[in-house]
């Protein structure tokens, strides 16, 4: 069913947006948080088959005990400080129950009441230029749930599934979970200030190296709640929760969705449902999930087979001192060092493209060459296939491809072939130039022969370039590199050209 | 007397998946009104300087290294299982969503 939106701009004229966010990190740990299993969230373990990362507690054997993993805790502690948050002297874990087949146990093991970082703030600039300080409310650990895959049914949907089957791989990976205060005061950035909070903690969480932070793998999660009240009014209005949010366009999307949805309901006298919502990345809409009920009656209790995480204040201030710098800092640092002016540094960070450009820099390339490609052919192809631009290929990759252009082995258009085949997924982009034969022609005497032939078919062209209206050579030049179906470096036919013309 | 109402009985059983029969409503309305008195009594002693128990031994920072230890082969985690299809478990389908 289409919900009936308003306009955005009359949304806002006649209503305060106010947000939070729920994003919940996937550590990227060796072993589970409370267990030696392989942590799927590692790379050495992607692409495992389903329960094959297991072991008696992923499962919620009878008689199997949880032991906190200690590098979790660093990295939670980490993740904290860089959120601007007091670390708690001591915490607690605590079982939140409810029974679904995603968690064995019945309960999860999660923080309630004492949460290992509290209150903190995370800077963010917009592209417009505007700061903005998002409220941390707190950090807490827990671990994953399993995943389902429901069968059956006519939807894909869970309603009408016939059967579903579980994979407890990732039950258990650690996860942090970071609840925002309700932010107020974004207005008409309120879709863009939601796309820049998770680019923010992102980009935190990649500066710390505690995660992947793949939305598209669900290392990195968002829930974005959104409530509307009309202009002038003190009291709150009724809040959605907007769950299955897996792209930072998508945050943004769901956001604007969700306040136009809003608008519209309360214009006409409705009201909200207090409910979780699910995105829809294909349709752009959010549907109804499931109300808040009884069934979020968690009965919380403290986890009795934990004993309490105590970080020592000296742990807590060895990793402050081992904090990377904020993003915004960063950005800056960033657009001073590599020479970009503003525009194309804006394009790169509106195209959330700083992370992917500045790996690419680290693993090799000239800044401009990695902006390039980012901003250039791969950001074509993502959109025009509507996915996000670090899903199609490595900033390795980007690398290698450059510094096959820079060794000559490929022309321009050649890598941009080579490209083609990287994103999907033919491999490396030296294993896609040796499969499809694309390699540059160095055999001088071809060329020789090929730019002679162009010449004489185009003698008037030949007679300019003896005059001195050296320009005119393009012409050959794209004759022969025509005959040569691109596999030529267009610079030394051009000196070919020369050579022969004034021979 | 602690004022635990039938129903509120019957709503945690519900929330916990224990069937109770009548009776066994009516006895632990009685029962669990008893041990929240108990409870209470206890909270007239403890002032607000003294913290909450959740632990009796007191220990804490009980941690692991992260270093990867042994895994269940499929044919040991299914072994328990009532259905599975050789690499998942399979169960009913869930009319609900995930939490």
């Amino acid at each position: 069913m289409k919900a009936k939106l308003m306009d955005f701009d009359k949304a806002l004229e006649l209503f305060e947006p106010v947000l939070g966010f729920e994003v919940h990190v996937e550590l990227g740990t060796k072993t589970k948080m409370f267990s030696a299993a392989p942590n799927p969230a590692h790379p050495e373990f992607h692409g495992a088959g389903p329960n094959t990362l297991i072991d008696p507690l992923s499962l919620g054997l009878p008689g199997s005990l949880p032991v906190t993993n200690e590098t979790a805790v660093r990295y939670s502690i980490s993740l904290g400080l860089a959120l601007g948050c007091e670390i708690a002297t001591s915490c607690r874990f605590a079982r939140k129950n409810y029974f679904y087949p995603d968690t064995p146990k019945n309960y999860q093991i999660s923080q309630y009441d004492e949460p290992i970082a509290f209150e903190g703030q995370v800077e963010i600039e917009l592209a417009n230029g505007r700061r903005f300080t998002v409220p941390i409310e707190r950090a807490h650990m827990e671990e994953d749930a399993g995943k389902l895959t429901h069968v059956g049914g006519s939807t894909g949907r869970i309603q009408g599934a016939e059967y579903s089957l579980v994979d407890y791989n990732r039950a258990g990976v650690p996860l942090v979970e970071i609840v925002t205060h309700m932010i107020f005061g974004a207005e008409h950035d309120a879709p863009e200030l939601a796309k820049a909070y998770v680019g923010a903690i992102r980009d935190i969480v990649l500066s710390l190296g505690i995660s992947e932070a793949r939305m598209e793998r669900g290392n990195l999660r968002c829930d974005a709640n959104v409530s509307l009240r009309p202009r002038g009014s003190e009291q709150l209005g009724t809040r959605t929760e907007t769950k299955n949010v897996n792209s930072m366009r998508s945050v943004e999307r769901a956001v604007r969705y969700e306040i136009q949805r809003q608008a519209a309901i309360l214009a006409d006298g409705g009201t909200i449902t207090q409910e979780t919502r699910h995105w829809h990345e294909d349709t752009g809409v959010t549907s109804p999930g499931r109300p808040k009920s009884d069934a979020d009656d968690y009965r919380y209790f403290p986890e009795p087979d934990l004993l309490p995480v105590e970080p020592s204040r000296e742990l807590v201030e060895e990793l402050r001192a081992a904090l990377p710098e904020q993003p915004v800092a960063r950005k800056r640092r960033l657009k001073a060092e590599w020479g970009f002016s503003d525009l194309e540094f804006q394009d790169v960070v509106n195209g959330d493209m700083l992370h992917l450009v500045d790996a690419t820099v680290a693993a090799g390339a000239a800044p401009q060459s990695a902006r390039k490609w980012w901003t250039g052919e791969i950001a074509r192809v993502a959109n025009e296939r509507g996915v996000e631009a670090a899903s199609l290929v490595e900033p390795a990759r980007v690398a290698e491809l450059q510094r096959l252009i820079d060794e000559g082995a490929l022309t321009d258009r050649l890598a941009r072939q080579a490209l083609e085949g990287v994103m999907a997924g033919e491999g490396s982009p030296a294993e896609v130039a040796e499969a499809r034969g694309l390699k540059v022609v160095t055999d001088e005497s071809a060329l020789v022969a090929a730019v002679d032939d162009a010449l004489a078919a185009q003698p008037d062209v030949l007679q300019k370039i003896r005059d001195g209206k050296v320009q005119a050579a393009g012409a050959v030049i794209g004759a022969v590199m025509k005959a040569m179906r691109g596999q030529a470096d267009a610079a030394r036919v051009r000196e070919i050209v020369l050579e022969r013309a004034s021979s | 007397m602690s004022e635990i109402t039938r129903e509120e009985v019957q709503h945690l059983a519900g929330l916990a998946r224990i069937a109770l029969t009548d009776d066994e409503v009516t006895s632990l309305t009685t029962e669990l009104s008893q041990i929240v008195d108990a409870i209470a009594t206890v909270r007239e002693v403890a002032g607000d300087d003294i913290p909450a128990t959740s632990h009796p031994v007191p220990m804490a920072n009980v941690l692991r290294e992260d270093v990867v230890g042994e895994t269940l082969t499929h044919e040991q985690a299914f072994a328990g299982a009532p259905s599975h299809d050789g690499e998942r478990f399979r169960v009913s389908a869930i009319l609900g969503e995930e939490q």
